[in-house]
């Protein structure tokens, strides 16, 4: 029962952060319909600039999560200005193509800059954890199960509650109209791309403390998030947050009950049950072809 | 135009052909794969970092054969399928007659067969599984202890530890489970019970569900084998769950200083099992050469940290030099036949090599020293 409540105290913490990976990816496949092969990449970013802000130049560790979240936003629309805006229109094989190239191409930059070897980043919490009866869990970890769920809420609303949300949604409907009702669809891109791209940013920034960051951290967060994705129904962002909850506790209670070494697998055994039931994914209501 | 193709082709093979002619009179050529990226990229780098020093000393003096040495270096980007590529391409591309790697038991494991393909020697530095040596491959020569040889030697000091039950949390590749299998069969031969073995993805990063296991075993002491990148998660990790069991780390990768520098208080308390323990090299078995290679380390201006991984590079291009020099070529098969009587004064101690594994295919092994450490304070003691 003691160990119950620290695996279910475990898994709420990290489906927060799964959910924050995957929303960003999801957002930008619903209205993009593009596969974003450098979400991981962008991921990575946020956690060396937080090395670099915080181990280097010595900044306000939440002060540096900020800035790395910006950017990332930055990054995310300078991608999107380059390498997406020329292929507006083009079949989504070659745009595919060109993003895995430019994941490629950033993950080794990546790592010509900050070599192979880990960095870590020190925190401002107490290293004494958060002790609850049997239940413990470090101070970062509550910190970025609170930032993260802030995070998803936002965007949450910018989605449903703000003109440019109202404008993205109705790019993602049906980009013509949307453009025939004066939506500029070409700035919506860019703001979706860069918005996508920023949280993914902040994922890397708020878990690269509690990590250690390494030029291939992106890899296994941009496997992870494109299974929630692809849980949560493609382009889903409600199903999208709740796939990170879903896989999160898969994770924790098959690493915990039924064994460790298949903790990864157990994640995508589910999926694929899920694939065969339900093609759709769980929350999409229709199915959209990318 | 497609013959044109083919006779500059034919003109730049040959052109290659005569460079790698004679930069093969030139010097004598060592191939090292290590993994310089990816999930064990400290280790790699570390290692590297000591076959340069022997390269350079080697040269500095009076090289092997009269000949300078010249390293080779590839990155097998800590994945088994690399490992076989970087083997091959030191092998077909550079024609080195010899190679150290891979590492990690299982890109060693994976680069084996080309060496049986090829007939190319292989001195191992760091991989322990016993697989190694046992699966008659003849081309092997392992300078590092096998978990058995660990687990036998730390057996000897369990005693003032008072261990009643032991708990495992192992990476999830033949290195991680042979340590685990091996030392819980040493511990129940001392009549101590143990309890969970878990395991790990070698790229994981949350290892909270398996510490969540481990923390309700009831156990008091928790054995750990991994990587320096994974022991610096799971005593962080460790510390946030409040894991009662006190923390021994196997396989000699867990570079303690920097533990302390990444894991903090975190790395407080825990102990190491280690084949080179730079901060007494006078303690070592040859001490000259163990201060020599700490100080050379120092000079270079390597990160301490790195030494306990560094040594193991240094070693191993020492022990080939030997080789080569017993041989008196730069040949394969006959580098293999002289690697079997070679007495290496190393930085872990003297190196030469027994035979294991079905006869007639014997490997070669080395019986290394062992010694264990203890962080406290943010320092690291002798125990």
């Amino acid at each position: 029962m003691e160990q119950l409540a620290q695996h279910f105290v475990n898994a709420l913490i990290l489906g927060g952060t799964y959910a924050l990976l995957g929303i960003g990816l999801t957002m930008i496949f619903g209205i993009m319909g593009v596969v974003n092969f450098t979400h991981g990449e962008l991921y990575t970013f946020g956690a060396y600039m937080m090395f670099a802000f915080v181990m280097l130049l010595g900044l306000n560790f939440f002060a540096s999560i900020a800035v790395a979240i910006l950017l990332g936003v930055a990054l995310g629309a300078l991608i999107d200005f380059t390498l997406l805006r020329p292929l507006r229109g083009a079949d989504i094989d070659t745009t595919m193509l060109v993003m895995i190239g430019a994941w490629i191409a950033l993950q080794n930059a990546e790592q010509f800059v900050w070599s192979g070897i880990a960095k870590s980043v020190d925190t401002p919490f107490p290293s004494e954890p958060l002790v609850i009866g049997s239940v413990s869990v470090a101070w970062i970890r509550v910190f970025v199960f609170v930032a993260a769920i802030a995070l998803i809420a936002a965007t949450y609303l910018l989605i449903n509650r703000t003109k440019l949300g109202k404008a993205m949604r109705a790019t993602f409907q049906d980009p013509e109209t949307a453009a025939l009702m004066g939506i500029r669809v070409q700035r919506i891109y860019t703001t979706t791309f860069a918005l996508g791209s920023g949280l993914a940013a902040a994922a890397g920034a708020l878990l690269g403390p509690i990590f250690v960051v390494t030029p291939t951290m992106g890899d296994l967060a941009a496997l992870k998030a494109f299974a929630i994705v692809i849980l949560g129904g493609l382009g889903n962002i409600v199903g999208a947050t709740i796939g990170g909850f879903v896989l999160a506790f898969i994770e924790e209670l098959g690493a915990g009950y039924i064994s460790s070494g298949y903790r990864d697998a157990m994640g995508f055994l589910v999926i694929i049950v899920i694939l065969l039931l339900r093609p759709q994914g769980l929350f999409a209501q229709k199915e959209r072809v990318g | 135009m497609i013959k044109q193709t083919f006779r500059i082709s034919g003109v730049l093979a040959a052109l290659t052909l005569s460079f790698g002619a004679a930069s093969a009179q030139d010097t004598i050529k060592i191939g090292v794969t290590e993994p310089l990226t990816g999930a064990v990229a400290a280790s790699g780098n570390y290692v590297t970092q000591g076959a340069k020093i022997a390269a350079d000393e080697l040269n500095a003096g009076k090289g092997v054969l009269g000949k300078k040495v010249e390293l080779i270096i590839e990155d097998n980007k800590s994945n088994p399928k690399e490992a076989v590529a970087t083997a091959e391409k030191l092998i077909i591309s550079d024609k080195v007659p010899v190679l150290m790697g891979a590492w990690s038991s299982t890109y060693t494991l994976a680069v084996m067969p080309k060496l049986m393909e090829y007939g190319v020697p292989m001195v191992v530095e760091t991989s322990s599984s016993g697989k190694i040596t046992t699966s008659g491959n003849p081309w092997i020569f392992r300078i590092s202890p096998t978990s058995e040889m660990e687990a036998k030697a730390f057996g000897d000091k369990v005693a003032p530890f008072g261990i009643k039950k032991a708990d495992f949390l192992a990476v999830n590749n033949d290195w991680g489970l042979g340590a685990a299998q091996e030392f819980s069969k040493m511990l129940k031969s001392k009549g101590i019970e143990v309890g969970v073995i878990e395991t790990m993805d070698a790229k994981a990063t949350d290892m909270s569900a398996q510490l969540a296991k481990i923390k309700a075993s009831g156990g008091d002491t928790l054995f750990l084998t991994t990587g320096v990148e994974q022991i610096t998660l799971v005593l962080k990790q460790a510390k946030e769950q409040q894991l009662p069991q006190k923390i021994i780390t196997t396989g000699g990768s867990s570079s303690p200083d920097q533990l302390i520098k990444q894991a903090g208080d975190a790395a407080n308390g825990s102990y190491h099992l280690l084949f080179f323990a730079p901060w007494f090299p006078e303690t070592a078995p040859n001490p000259d050469i163990a201060t020599k290679f700490v100080e050379e380390w120092k000079k270079r201006d390597y990160n301490f940290a790195g030494l306990t991984e560094g040594f193991r590079g240094y070693d191993g291009i020492m022990t080939i030099a030997a080789g080569i020099e017993g041989a008196g070529k730069a040949d394969p098969k006959a580098i293999q036949q002289a690697l079997w009587n070679v007495k290496v004064h190393g930085v872990n101690g003297d190196i030469s090599f027994i035979k294991q594994g079905p006869k007639g295919k014997e490997s070669g092994q080395n019986i290394p020293n062992v010694f264990v450490v203890t962080i406290k304070d943010g320092k690291v003691s002798k125990f």
